[in-house]
């Protein structure tokens, strides 16, 4: 059955990098409102629940509202409105209602949505809108439970697809390498040569993942001081790297020297001293820093700036046809999520039926009033008595059954729930 | 009715060593973590049944099955894959499995295929040494079988590094220095126990013939393959010869390991009994 849109349910609205330039998400983000986002849209009185999603590539309001379109026009309207926008900003925002609400937040929650596909840090920022719902209390069953599934779906589809498993930066895709050589990076050590912005991301990567020690190598001694500094690591001259390269594992270059900085000679003397250990060599300058045929050299390793961008590309490519597995997966709990939620209706199913059997009591009683006449008070209780017993026995067993059914997984329990609403003529929202 | 157990026995071990292999392999292509326990019980399985294989044949025979060429083939397996599954425990490397399971029941299936009538020991071989020199000659072998592949993967990584194939197979592998430090250590132990097999073998030609050393081939193929074993680890002790050369190294050693194992006894007659049964 489809959803109707005027039943209570889940609805979502937001914009992301893809919809909305960064200016109308900040605005949209309320950091500079005087009352908090989750408060503001609580105080609209057109929602039960609701949670608020601020990340810096998008802002979403995800809330579980009596009526979806009532919610959905007065939340986009006062949203607007105290973001300091206008409502031909609206086009900006994109809006999800039942199924599409669920779906784009399993996505959201898989970093299928984001701008770097399988990107890590989204899943924790959905847990902090989350916490923060919750602590101001402005969750309640569905979203308690969808926001759970979003997270185990996010879960699932990081172990079950590759989605995030390779490296999709130059920084990243330089540190993955490193590991393949050396495996452990913890106790090597690591040479910077040039103060590129690239290569110091890469050194900090390299730093995070376990290398203890590191030199920094500079044509401008003062710069090399300045940032050995930031990264803890000890200064040397560009003089001086033949030496160095005879205790270092792992080399990043990027200076902006017209020629070559290191050469194949430099590096075959230094192999005897450093006892064949393997030595990883990354160039990210243009034009280029170390001789090419360094690499030709036994137990060294050079990559430089396309050979990483090449690894990136199909890093990407891969991502996305893993993606599609994602997809796959989110299509299946997207679908599950629905069955629990018509599952709910299951409390006023029953009331339906409640209510149902007691007017059918009362008018077959008030129909059989003249015949009835003669009876003392105490007669006629007994009789009301004896007819409401009648109809609770004979609903005791369909109501357990009806309950029960919960326990025994959602699709017997939507089938024993259709049953029932078509055997006793009533419709799931009781009326 | 027990030469029927007996084969019985090593039939099973060698479905379930083929049953872990296929599942070894299929996971060097899948990458799901549980396939690599469910085949590492399988394995484990196998090796029971094994075990059990050569005590049934030890009981019946009266002395330790490791005199032909079918026992020394069953027996070379059996120790590769408990020396797999031992190193497991300590040091999980990466997708060994899928290079060691083959192997391993490549070997038993060929020892399937030899000779097996057992003969009475000639008196030569009755000796409290047989059991000791021949397990002891084994076991090395067996760590070597294992350099052997582990250098095998090294080299295999360092080409997909070398020339920037990052696809498939340089996912599946483990990392190089990770798979050079776990040679060095094979190569060190199979060392130390092939040293201790030549000790003891001519400690019991002493016994035996009268003399340490005789010049047999066998004995001098040991030599030779000991040499060659001692020095890459020399190399790799004194000027740090690792990566490349010492695993391409470590192959050459092994080929020269197999010809003494197998092709001094096929080619060249000599004391080593084994080599009479080998069709």
């Amino acid at each position: 059955m489809p959803q109707d849109s005027s039943k209570p349910g889940i609805l979502l609205l937001g914009v992301n990098h893809k919809t909305a330039e960064v200016g109308i998400r900040e605005r949209l983000a309320m950091v500079n409102s005087d009352i908090p986002p989750l408060q503001f849209f609580s105080s609209l009185n057109v929602c039960d629940e609701v949670v608020f999603l601020s990340t810096c590539n998008r802002v979403e309001v995800i809330a579980v509202a009596p009526s979806i379109e009532n919610a959905m026009a007065k939340i986009k309207l006062h949203w607007l409105e105290k973001s300091g926008l206008s409502l031909k900003d609206a086009s900006n925002l994109y809006e999800h209602k039942a199924d599409d609400a669920i779906r784009h937040l399993f996505r959201v929650a898989s970093s299928l949505d984001s701008m770097v596909v399988g990107e890590p840090q989204i899943l924790g920022q959905l847990k902090d809108a989350y916490k923060k719902a919750d602590e101001a209390k402005t969750t309640g069953t569905i979203l308690n439970r969808l926001m759970h599934k979003a997270f185990s779906v996010a879960k699932t589809i990081r172990t079950e697809t590759r989605i995030a498993s390779n490296a999709v930066s130059i920084s990243y895709a330089a540190v993955e390498l490193a590991k393949k050589i050396f495996g452990e990076l913890k106790g090597k050590r690591a040479m910077l040569i040039g103060a590129g912005e690239m290569a110091e991301l890469a050194a900090q990567h390299l730093m995070a993942n376990g290398v203890s020690k590191l030199i920094v190598a500079n044509r401008t001694l003062a710069r090399a001081v300045e940032l050995a500094d930031k990264l803890h690591g000890k200064a040397v001259s560009l003089d001086e790297i033949p030496d160095a390269l005879h205790e270092v594992d792992i080399v990043i270059s990027s200076t902006g020297a017209p020629g070559y900085v290191i050469t194949a000679e430099q590096v075959k003397k230094a192999m005897r001293p450093r006892k064949h250990n393997l030595l990883f060599l990354i160039d990210i300058a243009v034009p280029r820093d170390i001789e090419p045929n360094v690499n030709n050299i036994e137990n060294v390793y050079l990559y430089d700036i396309d050979d990483l961008s090449g690894i990136v590309e199909t890093n990407k490519a891969e991502r996305e046809k893993e993606a599609l597995k994602a997809e796959r997966i989110v299509e299946a709990e997207v679908i599950k999520f629905i069955s629990w939620l018509k599952c709910l209706d299951i409390v006023p199913l029953i009331q339906g039926i409640q209510n149902k059997a007691e007017e059918t009591r009362l008018k077959e009683l008030s129909r059989s009033q003249s015949a009835l006449k003669g009876l003392t008070p105490e007669q006629l209780k007994a009789i009301d008595t004896l007819t409401r017993s009648l109809v609770q026995k004979l609903l005791h067993d369909p109501i357990v059954s009806l309950r029960k059914s919960h326990s025994e997984g959602e699709e017997q329990a939507l089938a024993l729930m259709d049953a029932a609403s078509h055997l006793f003529k009533v419709n799931g929202s009781g009326k | 009715m027990i030469k029927t157990l007996y084969e019985l026995l090593l039939t099973g071990a060698l479905c379930f060593y083929t049953l872990a292999t296929v599942i070894f392999l299929v996971q060097f292509i899948t990458l799901k973590k549980r396939m690599e326990k469910a085949a590492t019980g399988i394995l484990c399985a196998g090796l029971l049944f094994h075990t059990s294989a050569i005590a049934v044949r030890w009981a019946q025979a009266g002395h330790i099955p490791l005199v032909h060429m079918h026992e020394s083939l069953s027996f070379l397996s059996i120790v590769i894959v408990a020396g797999f599954l031992l190193a497991q425990i300590k040091n999980r490397l990466k997708s060994l499995g899928a290079f060691v399971t083959p192997l391993a029941s490549i070997l038993l299936a060929c020892a399937l295929t030899q000779e097996r009538t057992i003969v009475p020991l000639p008196p030569a071989l009755q000796s409290i040494w047989l059991p000791i020199h021949a397990t002891i000659s084994i076991v090395a072998y067996a760590i070597f079988t294992i350099s052997f592949l582990i250098a095998v993967m090294y080299l295999i990584q360092e080409r997909q590094i070398k020339t920037k194939k990052l696809g498939g197979i340089f996912q599946r592998l483990p990392s190089l220095d990770g798979l050079d430090a776990i040679l060095g250590r094979t190569l060190a132990l199979g060392f130390a126990i092939l040293t201790l097999g030549i000790i003891t073998g001519s400690i019991w030609a002493e016994e035996a013939w009268g003399a340490y050393w005789s010049w047999d081939p066998k004995e001098t193929w040991s030599l030779v393959t000991w040499l060659l074993y001692a020095a890459i680890l020399h190399q790799r002790f004194t000027i740090g010869w690792r990566g490349r050369r010492a695993a391409t190294m470590t192959i050459i050693a092994f080929l020269v390991l197999i010809f003494t194992f197998l092709g001094v006894n096929l080619l060249i007659p000599g004391e080593h009994s084994y080599a009479t049964r080998l069709q």
